[in-house]
């Protein structure tokens, strides 16, 4: 099985943000990057995939030349080879980078297309079904168990309050939530065979850019916690203050 | 840490995706069960298997070996991040890749690498090192422990061993013993004695206060039959086991840095979170200096490993710049982990921060593979060209 | 003046709480685009129009209903399919939905078919001329951005909860229409829709939410937190990561930033010490309250209530005492 699977790259979730000179971006400076969560989960997946039953699993990126390490990093894993699809600067455009991603896609002879479910940074969650589209494929969001057999899928999908089992023929475009795999570590063997492997890098195909990052700003500050009293005798003045102040009761 | 230096620009691609990897690995794997199991003094045997299957044993060795074929600034990254940890993780993997599998690929035979390289490098059997015996510590050419070759070409090992980590559960020992009845230390060479030989014993040495999540052994030999090929053909003399020591010490100068780096970082949140007298106590000069004197000597050492690495790649390095970057490195380390200890105030007494395990293992390592005394007089002896040991 | 089409959510033929979430949003950008018509468009089997009506007292002109066997589960190829074709036909210069699950699965699919800008997630929108700027969280919620929207149309999704449904009465007209593209023939099909735990609200729509942490010890003292939550009546409980992990409680109840996102009106943490990672996931709770035998736990930094002490004591207090405070 031929598995392309799409990741980006994004910094680590521990990070505590600043805001760039710019006011557009974030300050980089000691922020570390990785593959997006959830991309990395579809990557893992992938992989399990391919050594189970054969194939090979393809990695390909939208994003700036640094994108090449977090590239770099699958194919570490274990991914056979890569693609960056080069821009200028990060893309707010879902649709954008959709269109650079099924231009990539089409006529790869892919029997499967894996997404992260939503990126860590831009957080829209989106570009995979716009791919699906473009490219005219069946596509399911947000799978926490998938099953691939005799050319068809069988996955699990969690609704607010219940989960929906899907079926859907192959080649399909699939997104990935957490609880499909764990990532593994990249071994020191795999990090040393990951620089033989082969690395592409052209431009994205974006096409026209309709959505724009216009302002980045830290969330207003909660008002300092308080402690309102210890044990069991807290609990009368935490009931009130329930009722008469937040309202809640 | 913040790399204040920003050492990262120093360090290839595959360099830092190297020790990043472990680095998560530590974090996830290591972390959350170290404080426990050293409290309950063992070594916590469920990450080998992670780490073997990241591949930091012998990851500066051939891959055809099933080696990973690392630089060695790749391997210095790999023993920091480890000690990051926990100093006996890292003796772990350094017994193993620096005092077992080193020795087996420079002065073993294509069948001994053949048969111990690659299950070493998977985890699958572990080694121990025995050189350091109970009355020869710093003077191991006083060594004891004998080999006689028979009739057959077979050998007969007597003696004993001692401070030896991984010593019990390990399935070989390279053990050095001279030879043939010559007291000299040109008749060392290095044996390799599976577990389980006639009259090989090895128990744990216990009421240890430091590297508790580490087993340290007696190994006594009570006239163990070893065939002609236990030996290690390409080794002769103390110079062979010191070649060693030398790889093992290079690793733990890295180490260090990482044993730092932990309390530092630890220290660091917790003086910036913790509120005294209205304010958190990051904001007292008495704390500030202390963390400035410790951010200098911590990027002091990574330089120092780092420049020592790039020697040992182009080939031109020596052993007395080891020493140098052994004893200034745990030394340093030491005097990190005791005054992050007492930034921590009485929470710093707790198994659940790692200043005072970390304080308590670099005890260890400022005395073994080379005291900090030894080190110096290594380097006195450099610099003065006389030699103080005699 | 814009006319906007709002899909309004339905499971099972039931309207959910983002329907009027997503129509009470449209009617706001209408308004504040000069006027115009909401057109809300449901999907479900038989009877769902009868349902659908009500979203008129939210704002809708025109309620579309569109019935089929099929619709009893979602359908997302022929959902996203009649949603494009409608927003074509109608000329509508929004496509409104809210970021469920469902929401998410259908509106970049329609987006794609429109060939529209697209914005996700958003917690506010204003109309800014020919554009739209919108604001929406990112970086694991610790970073609003704000964005500009250009083309029409435009499809945007809100995020659940940043819109409190509320009234503002019309004379909707009923509308059917038939799916722009068969059920039957579509490739993704939903076998199966199981409900989760019943009775009780999920974590998106519960307005309170009882979520505990490691503090807990073991999988069956979960009871506490369930008994709390069934004291509240109309509360979700949540877990953290870690208690998700040892497999306490299932995936999807986990809160934090790998897990689920939540804003209720109060967020009760029970034996959380309040890791970053979890508090990525409910940071914006309107009241927090934390139980905590460590005072210096994390999570007393952001709660608005802080108790300390051990929760083998303090929840079951509580739970007595909101028992009574209810019945009172």
């Amino acid at each position: 099985m031929k598995i392309a699977v799409c990741i980006k790259r994004a910094p680590d979730s521990e990070t505590r943000f600043r805001i760039a000179a710019s006011g557009t971006g974030i300050d980089e400076a000691g922020v570390k990057f990785d593959i997006s969560d959830f991309d990395s989960y579809a990557v893992e997946y992938a992989l399990q995939v391919t050594e189970k039953g054969g194939g090979e699993v393809v990695v390909i990126s939208v994003g700036t030349d640094a994108s090449q390490e977090t590239l770099r990093k699958a194919l570490s894993m274990g991914a056979a080879s890569g693609v960056l699809l080069k821009t200028d600067g990060p893309v707010f455009d879902s649709m954008a980078v959709a269109r650079a991603l099924a231009d990539e896609l089409q006529g790869g002879g892919y029997d499967l297309v894996l997404f992260g479910k939503v990126a860590a940074d831009t957080a829209a969650g989106a570009v995979g079904a716009m791919t699906a589209e473009l490219l005219g494929l069946p596509c399911v969001n947000s799978v926490s168990k998938l099953d691939l057999a005799d050319g068809r899928g069988t996955a699990r999908r969690d609704l607010e309050g219940a989960a929906e089992t899907v079926e859907f023929p192959l080649p399909a475009v699939v997104s990935i939530d957490e609880g499909i795999a764990r990532p593994r570590y990249p071994s020191l063997k795999g990090i040393m065979a990951a620089k033989k492997k082969p690395l592409e890098s052209k431009p994205a195909q974006l096409g026209d850019v309709r959505v724009k990052i216009a302002k980045m700003e830290l969330p207003a500050d909660r008002p300092p916690g308080r402690i309102i009293g210890e044990g069991a005798a807290a609990v009368p003045e935490l009931v009130r203050l329930l009722q008469d102040e937040a309202k809640v009761l | 840490m913040q790399d204040f230096y920003d050492i990262d620009s120093q360090l290839s691609e595959d360099e830092r995706a190297v020790r990043d990897s472990v680095r998560q690995f530590v974090d996830e794997q290591v972390l959350p069960v170290i404080g426990s199991a050293y409290i309950e003094g063992r070594f916590p045997r469920e990450i080998l298997p992670g780490m073997a299957e990241l591949g930091v044993f012998g990851a500066n060795l051939p891959e055809e070996y099933g080696c990973a074929g690392l630089n060695n600034v790749a391997y210095g990254l790999i023993n920091q991040e480890l000690e990051r940890g926990d100093s006996g993780i890292r003796s772990f993997a350094s017994v193993q890749s620096s005092l077992v599998m080193y020795p087996i690929y420079a002065f073993g035979t294509e069948e001994q690498k053949q048969h111990w390289l690659p299950r070493m490098a998977r985890g699958e059997a572990i080694g121990c090192f025995g050189l350091t015996e109970p009355d020869f510590g710093s003077n191991p050419s006083g060594m004891i422990t004998m080999a006689k070759e028979q009739g057959d070409g077979t050998w007969r090992l007597n003696g004993s061993k001692m401070w030896i980590t991984n010593g019990s559960t390990a399935d070989v020992a390279v053990v050095w013993a001279k030879t043939n009845g010559d007291p000299s230390d040109k008749s060392i060479r290095g044996f390799l004695v599976p577990k389980g030989a006639k009259g090989f014993k090895a128990k744990d040495q216990k009421g240890k206060l430091s590297l508790r999540a580490s087993d340290t052994s007696e190994l006594s030999f009570d006239d163990v039959e070893l065939p002609a090929d236990a030996i290690l053909p390409k080794s002769g003399t103390l110079k062979s086991p010191l070649m060693c020591l030398t790889q093992a010490r290079y690793g733990i100068s890295w180490g260090a840095i990482g044993a730092a780096m932990a309390c530092f970082e630890e220290a660091l949140a917790y003086a910036q979170n913790r509120i005294m007298f209205d304010k958190p106590i990051a904001g007292f000069q008495l704390q500030q200096l202390k963390f400035a004197d410790m951010l200098t000597e911590i990027v002091k050492a990574q330089l120092v490993s780092l420049h020592l690495g790039r020697l040992k790649d182009a080939g031109s390095y020596t052993p007395q710049q080891v020493s140098l970057a052994k004893r200034n490195n745990v030394n340093m380390a030491t005097d990190v982990a005791r005054e992050c200890r007492r930034i921590l105030g009485a929470n710093g007494i707790l198994a659940e921060y790692s200043a005072l395990r970390h304080m308590a293992n670099l005890e260890s390592v400022y005395t073994y593979e080379g005291t900090d005394d030894v080190h110096a007089l290594i380097l006195g002896q450099a610099v003065t060209g006389i030699s103080a040991f005699k | 003046m814009a006319n906007i089409l709002a899909y309004a959510e339905a499971r099972a033929g039931e309207l959910r709480k983002t329907a009027f979430e997503a129509v009470t949003a449209a009617r706001q950008l209408a308004d504040a685009s000069g006027g115009g018509e909401v057109h809300a468009i449901v999907f479900g089997p038989a009877g769902v129009a009868a349902k659908a009506a009500q979203l008129g007292k939210f704002g809708a002109d025109v309620v579309i209903a569109v019935e089929h066997e099929r619709y009893a589960n979602n359908d997302p190829e022929s959902m996203s399919a009649t949603i494009a074709e409608r927003a074509k036909s109608g000329g509508h210069r929004y496509v409104v939905g809210v970021a469920s699950q469902t929401g998410r699965d259908i509106a970049p699919r329609v987006a794609a078919k429109l060939g529209a800008a697209f914005a996700s997630d958003v917690i506010d929108a204003k109309v800014n001329g020919d554009a739209l700027t919108v604001r929406h969280p990112g970086y694991w919620g610790k970073v609003i951005m704000t964005l500009e929207v250009t083309g029409s149309p435009t499809v945007l999704t809100y995020r659940p909860g940043a819109v409190t449904a509320s009234e503002n009465a019309k004379e909707a007209r009923a509308e059917s229409m038939a799916p722009a593209a068969d059920p039957s023939a579509s490739r993704v099909v939903v076998k199966e829709t199981t409900q989760g735990a019943k009775g009780r609200p999920d974590l998106a729509e519960a307005p309170i939410i009882i979520s505990g942490g490691r503090g807990l010890k073991e999988a069956a003292n979960f009871k506490l937190v369930e008994d709390l939550a069934d004291a509240f009546g109309n509360a979700a409980v949540g877990a953290t990561r870690a208690v998700t992990d040892e497999g306490w409680r299932p995936h999807s109840d986990q809160i934090g930033q790998t897990g689920r996102t939540v804003s209720p009106q109060l967020y009760v943490a029970v034996g959380i010490s309040g890791a970053i990672q979890h508090i990525a996931g409910m940071r914006t709770s309107k009241a927090i309250v934390a139980i905590n035998k460590d005072k210096e736990a994390p999570i007393f930094k952001i709660a608005d209530y802080g108790i300390v002490g051990d929760v083998f004591e303090v929840v079951p207090a509580l739970t007595a005492a909101v028992k009574a405070a209810k019945n009172s």
